[in-house]
């Protein structure tokens, strides 16, 4: 069950930072250390930025989830744009389509606690993190 | 066909000064404008309003287009004096009032036709209102705009710390537009000074994703290839944790957690070095 849930939407450079601002908050709420409030702001950085530029656009959930005395950060960046044909080779350290470094998907995989990717070709994408405390 | 266009063409002078008074109570701002420049932008609207009134019902025909650009100038003068937006849409619909109430002495027996007259013209106030708040905002958009792209160049000073050796101290969100503006000053600096070191500092920078961190090794090699050496410095131990967990390869830039020890390094690449000159010959000879 969600303590607290959100949804905003992801359509230009500047929404990127917000949601990152977004997380940010979350993660001091439920008294993340500095570090792990980092890795999960990097993370949405990167999956924030995938959804605006492979994605074409969408939204991010945040949420505030608990599993028994322990709080986390739960975010879902969802969009409707071409979808990822082979996720183990986007999953892969340095595979890009584009320009960048190819270090967003596998990078945030490693900066947070769980990381669920669903992609369908031509239906779009839905990324899911979770951040414990 | 409405008739209301004749009634204000003949009571305009009326208009005008029921308008005022109206102006007075709801929206004047004696501390932003005085009355006689109140008065002269309000008789001017009024008798363009009139004017385009007698040709057209639609306020985006031409008609109607001298009107318009009155309206934006007055939003542009009063967003410079300070007036809210609100205030400014005032200025338009104050002068419902007025025009309804000679509506109503003209059609005091005829309540439907009073009630379409009304409604017609109350529509084309409100739609000239809209316009002139959206003018306004549009303008105010323009404004923060333009001091966005100057606080990106203000945000991005190279300082000279020492003969030779240029520091850009970053702070902030590094989006692409701004990474640009920093990379081309940075570089052009390099030029000028003929600077052998550069020292890129990111304590301010608040989250180093990949895409900053490749905006950051582009710019390093430039740098290189111009022939002066780049290092990074300001990594605080969360950033740094959140690199090598991206993935990020940094071996080939030198970076160090201080700006202080960058500097450090910088001056002994120039062979240069900072002493103490308690001990110093010079001192000394000082001291007798
Ligand atoms: N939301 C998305 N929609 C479509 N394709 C995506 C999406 N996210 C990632 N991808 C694909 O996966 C590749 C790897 O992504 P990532 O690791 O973030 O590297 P980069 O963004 O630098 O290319 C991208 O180049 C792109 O082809
Ligand atoms: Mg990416």
């Amino acid at each position: 069950m969600a303590l607290k849930s959100e949804t905003y939407t992801i359509r230009s450079s500047d929404d990127v930072v917000r949601v990152r601002q977004i997380a940010r908050a979350w993660a001091s709420e439920i008294k993340l250390s500095l570090v792990d409030q980092t890795k999960l702001v990097t993370a949405t950085s990167e999956l924030a930025r995938n959804t605006l530029e492979h994605g074409g656009g969408g939204a991010m959930t945040a949420e505030m989830v608990e599993n028994g005395i322990r709080r986390g950060i739960k975010l879902t960046f969802t969009d409707q744009g071409p979808g990822i044909a082979n996720l183990e080779l986007a999953l892969q350290d340095g595979y890009t389509t584009g320009n960048g470094m190819g270090l967003g998907l596998s990078g945030s995989k490693r900066l947070v606690n769980e990381f669920d990717i669903k992609s369908e070709p031509g239906l779009g994408t839905t990324v899911t993190i979770v951040r414990w405390k | 066909m409405s008739v209301f266009q004749q009634i204000v063409r003949t009571h305009e002078t009326a208009i005008l000064n029921g308008w005022m008074k109206e102006i007075s109570i709801a929206t004047r701002r004696s501390d932003l404008m005085n009355d006689a420049e109140m008065r002269q932008q309000s008789s001017e609207f009024l008798h363009l309003f009139t004017e385009a009134t007698q040709v057209s019902s639609e306020v985006r025909s031409d008609a109607f287009a001298a009107a318009r650009e009155f309206l934006k100038g007055v939003a542009k003068s009063r967003m410079e004096q300070g007036f809210t937006a609100s205030e400014i849409s005032m200025f338009v619909l104050s002068l419902k009032q007025p025009v309804f109430n000679v509506l109503r002495d003209e059609f005091k027996g005829d309540a439907s036709k009073l009630v379409t007259e009304i409604w017609t013209s109350g529509d084309l106030l409100d739609k000239l209102a809209m316009m002139t708040v959206d003018a306004a905002i549009e303008l105010r958009e323009q404004t923060i705009a333009r001091q966005q792209e100057e606080m990106m160049e203000l945000s991005t000073p190279v300082v000279k710390l020492w003969d030779g050796v240029l520091a850009l101290p970053l702070i902030g969100t590094l989006d692409s537009g701004r990474t640009q503006v920093v990379m081309e000053s940075l570089l052009s600096a390099i030029v000028e000074t003929n600077s052998q070191v550069a020292i890129i500092d990111i304590t301010g920078v608040p989250t180093v994703d990949t895409l900053v961190a490749q905006h950051l090794i582009k710019t390093i090699t430039a740098a290189r290839l111009m022939g002066a050496e780049c290092y990074l410095s300001g990594i605080r131990p969360a950033i740094a944790q959140t690199i090598v967990h991206l993935g990020i390869d940094l071996v080939d830039v030198q970076t160090k957690a201080k700006l202080s020890d960058a500097f450090k390094i910088a001056l002994t690449r120039l062979g240069k070095a900072v002493v103490s000159i308690k001990n110093h010959p010079a001192a000394r000879a000082e001291e007798q």
